[in-house]
């Protein structure tokens, strides 16, 4: 289970850092957004792999790390995705602006001469 | 008057002050001078008040805690050496406001000169009274800061520019340099409380983290005090107004950097570094300062280069690490400040009644400015050493001191009495040149103004000051005696030693070497008569050694050659090498640290691999490659490739016990794919043509590059993340929270009692940059200006705009309005279906999968789908939403949960929860941690409808014919004809 999640955030970080380093906007934008799946793949990673162990309490018990995966990487990932979003956002309305007043969507604001 | 309060108006007054002046009109010239004084008067009678204390051997302290987690407190503290401080800073403070009043000339905006010289009066009088030493570097670096806006207050011309930046860039820099050594200071001693400080000499002087210190120390005091090799600043810092240079070079910025050398004293002299490093300082500033100022044309400059002599002077004689000469050192400070202060407001006068300073230029001034001329020839006595005056006597005492230094280089103490004879007798010389120059010889011709004698007010400070040099000189005893006395126990405590303040101490050696001294000096000046004639800049055999030059082009290397180079070597504004250079780094990085902490993977056995998730990862992965490789010319493929990935990653939530997790996620997939495919439509059409793709060995050369780069990259994540996966994970945080979660939270979602209640400050933190973020995508979106090429109508809407004209029964509009009719309608059935989800979710969220922000993003959606399948105009006529009302209620409900907490006494955002017991609906939890979880829900709806919406309007706007700024959004478009934009396509 382990190799192939590991194996999967090694495809998306690849994936997204290769788009990362095109040259289209549009490219870039998508890498890095393969690029956070990967990232909060792999926080969420480090609480290690637990099935079945929602940390969802019963009413009235203390939980116990033995019956419950760990919340603290689940919370930090809950907000990142949220923040993604947003800076996703930020990053389209940027590049729109940009493409408006350049006439581009070349990442330097120009094409590229040859 | 209790001791807290004293102190604390002594120091906060003139700030009080400085605002007040600040805010009086421009021209408010007398009521700025009134205030100014009043508040100096003030300052003086507080300082007064507390002598009886100090006088007794007595501290007058206060302090409050100011970081008490640092140990570190605002404490304020006035013994007899502050005292003597506090009372020059206001005293001649007051006399500087009475003279300013009539130096500054009405149409100079004199209320702001008032609020700038207050708000240094009260930096230097918080120096002085510091009671830890991080505090004393703060009001340090204050005095650096106004004194910067005081040299440069006529702004207008370059030279004061010029003077106050380079005070600034070298005092400043040398505060910086302070802070460090007071750092280390404070680390040796383990407290940085000036009086356990001061009871720590032999600690700190046998502390190997001494010299560093010391010369960090050093550094501010002597660049504060323009010791050589740091004197430059000071004859630049001359442009100032002449009541600043007054001020500020006789009785108080440069002096604080001897009131912290003497400050330290006890505790850092008495090494063989601080005699060299400050003994060689003093002399070297105290012979070239003085032979420097001989060749001065301008009357200013010669008192700047005095100045910079006399306080090499007080450094030397700080330096000879003996007690008497340190008395004597304090006895010059207060000397150099009477007759320097007094001269320079002489020469102030003779600018301002005759329109020049240049000793070329003016002669004879003692016929038409009698009064003036004999109170400067008295000042100039005391600076050049006149018995019967101050200067004399302080002077005495350091030839005295020069004779009987005790040092271990046999050549600095022979030498030593010959350098003081000489620069004494340099400066009998050009106090000769200043008084001879100015006053005496032929009548001036060709002046500016026609000199005449000052209004009696302009001249009353420097009457007051001549006079304490005279009453000084003749009867020192009986009027500095006391003052000085105290200040050189309270610095040097049981070790002062006896001294004698009398004017007659029978024929010695260094009454000898004073005559000797104004006799060479005399001579001296006839000899140089023809060569000071001929009117040559600077002085002859170093001229070519000028400070200014070197700082000039040190800050011309550093800030632009520098700079340049670093920046051509290392700079691009190419984005692609600089990501290729970050994603690099971190590579490497990465690398590094795995190789030097974890070799290899962990000691876990990976569990067994389930062949459902591994076929879904078959998928993930191919999605993922499918994106990167449609990304550039099928951007809808590569969007729609993308959300595939997205629930991949969504499943794997659910997989391992994440249900919160994979929530969000599945709303944000949502969300993310209606934003770009918003965007879509703005970007350019790429169309893939064959044989086109450039196939040249350098394109495919940088792909391969990439490409090596992005599988490292991924085959490096990967082995980090299965050597992650297959150690145990930490533990301690998890269980706390697991455990604390129901008894303290009482919540049992404890991802959900995480967010708002144990970590509600970040998650504050998080919602508030979604908010600004939203504001700026919003903000953005006003002025955007489509490209030319994407401003036309899509293709699809116009031709079914052309369909609908084309037929007599159909108007136009309407097959656009057909066109997701049956959607449209299940649509807004389902309305409020989510609605009502959301509010479950947002309900239930504390203890099952749910919470403020899954439901925002849900309630978002609601509303998003409404807009995608009616039109922006549609949904806006149905629906009123103000996203930006949400955002500010969802931060007020957070910030006040938090706020609420403080009414009842506890920590910002302590949360409280019970069950309440209702009839009827039965026993339901209350927790504060529900509001703030309202406030995190109306904010996620705020700002994801507001960016959403944002970018959807731009549909509507983009038809119009002119792209132009709309001005009040959301307000309905006022253009009636616009078809309202469906989902826009990515056709291209």
């Amino acid at each position: 289970m382990e190799l192939i999640l590991a194996l999967g955030i090694g495809v998306l970080t690849g994936s997204g850092v290769w788009l990362l380093l095109r040259p289209r906007t549009f490219q870039v934008i998508i890498g890095l957004s393969l690029l956070s799946y990967a990232v909060n793949l792999f926080i969420f990673s480090t609480g290690g792999l637990r099935t079945g162990a929602a940390p969802v309490l019963e009413k009235g018990m203390a939980g116990d790390l033995a019956l419950h995966a760990d919340p603290v990487p689940q919370a930090l990932v809950l907000t990142a995705i949220v923040i993604g979003f947003a800076t996703t956002a930020l990053f389209l309305v940027l590049l729109l602006a940009a493409r408006g007043l350049t006439g581009t969507d070349h990442v330097d604001g120009k094409e590229q001469e040859r | 008057m209790p001791d807290a309060l004293l102190l604390i108006a002594a120091v906060s007054l003139p700030f009080i002050g400085a605002i007040i002046a600040g805010l009086l009109p421009t021209h408010a010239r007398n009521a700025a001078a009134w205030l100014a004084g009043a508040t100096t008067l003030v300052g003086l009678a507080l300082v007064w008040a507390a002598y009886p204390t100090v006088a007794a051997g007595g501290v007058v302290r206060h302090a409050s805690e100011w970081m008490p987690t640092l140990g570190l407190d605002f404490s304020l503290r006035m013994d007899g050496f502050a005292w003597l401080f506090a009372g020059m800073v206001s005293g001649v403070g007051g006399l500087v406001v009475v003279y300013a009043r009539y130096y500054m000339a009405a149409e100079d905006p004199v209320p702001r000169f008032f609020a700038f010289l207050l708000a240094f009066m009260g930096s230097m009088t918080g120096m002085v009274l510091s009671g830890n030493l991080i505090q004393l570097v703060f009001f340090w670096e204050m005095t650096s800061l106004f004194s910067f806006l005081l040299i440069g207050y006529w702004h207008h011309t370059a030279a004061a520019r010029d003077g106050a930046r380079m005070a600034l860039t070298v005092t400043a820099t040398g505060g910086l340099c302070l802070f460090a050594g007071v750092l280390i200071l404070g680390h040796i001693v383990g407290s940085y409380d000036l009086d356990r400080v001061l009871a720590s000499g032999d600690l700190i002087r046998s502390h190997p983290l001494y010299l560093p210190a010391l010369v960090l120390i050093l550094l501010g005091a002597l660049t504060k005090s323009a010791q050589f090799p740091f004197h430059f600043w000071l004859p630049h810092a001359m442009a100032a107004p002449t009541p600043v240079s007054a001020y500020l070079h006789s009785a108080t910025l440069v002096k604080a950097g001897v009131f912290l050398m003497a400050r330290l004293w006890p505790v850092m002299s008495g090494t063989e570094e601080w005699f060299w490093i400050v003994g060689s300082a003093g002399l070297a500033t105290l012979l070239l300062g003085a032979y420097i100022a001989i060749f001065q044309h301008d009357l200013k400059g010669l008192l700047a280069y005095s100045t910079i002599s006399h306080l090499g002077l007080i450094t030397l004689l700080l330096g000879l690490n003996s007690e008497l000469a340190m008395v004597a050192a304090i006895f010059h400070i207060i000397n150099h400040a009477a007759f320097k202060a007094s001269l320079f407001m002489a020469v102030g006068i003779i600018d301002h009644e005759t329109g020049t300073r240049d000793i070329r230029r003016l002669s004879g001034l003692n016929r038409s400015m009698p009064f003036t001329a004999r109170l400067a020839l008295v000042a100039a006595a005391a600076m050049a050493g006149v018995p019967l005056l101050n200067g004399f006597l302080s002077k005495e005492m350091f030839f005295a001191e020069a004779l009987s230094a005790q040092a271990s280089s046999a050549l600095f103490i022979s030498v030593l009495p010959f350098a003081a004879m000489l620069a004494s007798a340099f400066s009998v010389a050009y106090s000769l040149r200043f008084i001879h120059g100015a006053f005496f010889g032929p009548d001036p011709v060709g002046l500016p103004h026609t000199p005449h004698e000052p209004p009696a007010w302009m001249r009353f400070p420097v009457e007051i000051l001549v006079l304490a040099c005279i009453i000084i000189g003749v009867l020192p005893a009986a009027a500095v005696g006391p003052y000085l006395d105290m200040a050189a126990h309270s610095a040097l405590g049981a070790t002062t030693p006896e001294y004698s303040l009398a004017v007659w101490h029978g024929f010695n050696r260094p009454l000898m070497m004073s005559l000797t001294a104004m006799a060479v000096g005399f001579v001296l000046y006839l000899a140089l008569q023809r060569h000071l004639l001929r009117g040559i800049d600077g002085p002859p055999v170093i001229r070519g050694l000028e400070g200014r030059r070197m700082f000039e082009r040190t800050m011309v290397f550093l800030s632009w050659r520098l700079a340049r180079t670093l920046e051509g070597l290392f700079g691009t504004r190419r984005l692609q090498p600089q990501l290729r250079l970050v994603v690099c780094v971190a590579i490497v990085a990465a690398a590094l640290t795995v190789y030097i902490r974890v070799p290899g993977p962990g000691n876990l056995t990976p569990s067994d691999i389930d062949p459902v998730l591994a076929l879904v990862w078959a998928i993930g992965a191919a999605c993922a490659l499918g994106t990167a490789w449609q990304a550039k010319f099928h951007r809808l493929a590569a969007l729609i490739l993308l959300g595939g990935t997205g629930l991949v990653v969504c499943v794997t939530f659910v997989w391992f016990s994440a249900p919160d997790l994979a929530l969000t996620q599945l709303l944000v997939e949502v969300v993310t794919t209606v934003l770009l495919l918003l965007g879509l439509r703005w970007l350019p059409k790429r169309f893939d043509v064959p044989g086109s793709r450039a196939s040249e060995a350098i394109t495919m050369t940088r792909r391969l590059r990439d490409l090596a780069i992005a599988v490292t990259a991924g085959a490096g994540m990967a082995a980090l993340a299965f050597s992650v996966m297959t150690r145990f994970p930490p533990e301690l945080l998890a269980q706390h929270f697991l455990e604390r979660a129901y008894s303290e939270g009482g919540g049992t979602n404890v991802v959900n009692v995480i967010l708002v209640d144990f970590r509600g400050f970040d998650t504050l933190g998080e919602i508030t940059v979604l908010g600004a973020v939203a504001l700026t995508v919003y903000a953005l979106l006003r002025r955007f200006r489509p490209a030319p090429d994407s401003v036309d109508i899509p293709e699809q809407q116009r031709d079914q705009s052309a369909y609908d004209i084309a037929r007599p029964d159909r108007r136009e509009g309407d097959t656009v309005a057909d066109w997701l009719l049956i959607p449209a309608v299940l649509t807004r059935l389902l309305f409020p279906v989510i609605c009502v989800v959301a509010l479950f979710l947002l309900l239930r969220g504390h203890d099952l999968p749910g919470g403020g922000f899954s439901a925002g993003l849900t309630a978002s959606i609601a509303i998003i789908i409404q807009y995608m399948v009616g039109g922006t105009q549609w949904a806006e006529a149905r629906l009123r939403i103000s996203p930006l009302r949400w955002i500010g209620v969802g931060l007020l409900l957070a910030t006040g949960t938090g706020l609420a907490a403080w009414l009842f006494g506890r920590p910002f955002l302590t949360s409280y929860f019970a069950y309440a017991d209702l009839p009827i609906i039965g026993e339901i939890p209350t927790a504060s941690a529900l509001i703030f979880d309202i406030g995190v829900f109306a904010l996620v709806v705020g700002a994801t409808v507001l960016m959403l919406i944002a970018i959807a309007h731009q549909s509507v706007r983009g038809h119009r014919a002119t792209p132009r700024i709309v001005g009040t959004y959301p307000a309905p478009a006022k253009v009636p004809a616009p078809v309202p934009q469906q989902v826009p396509a990515g056709e291209d």
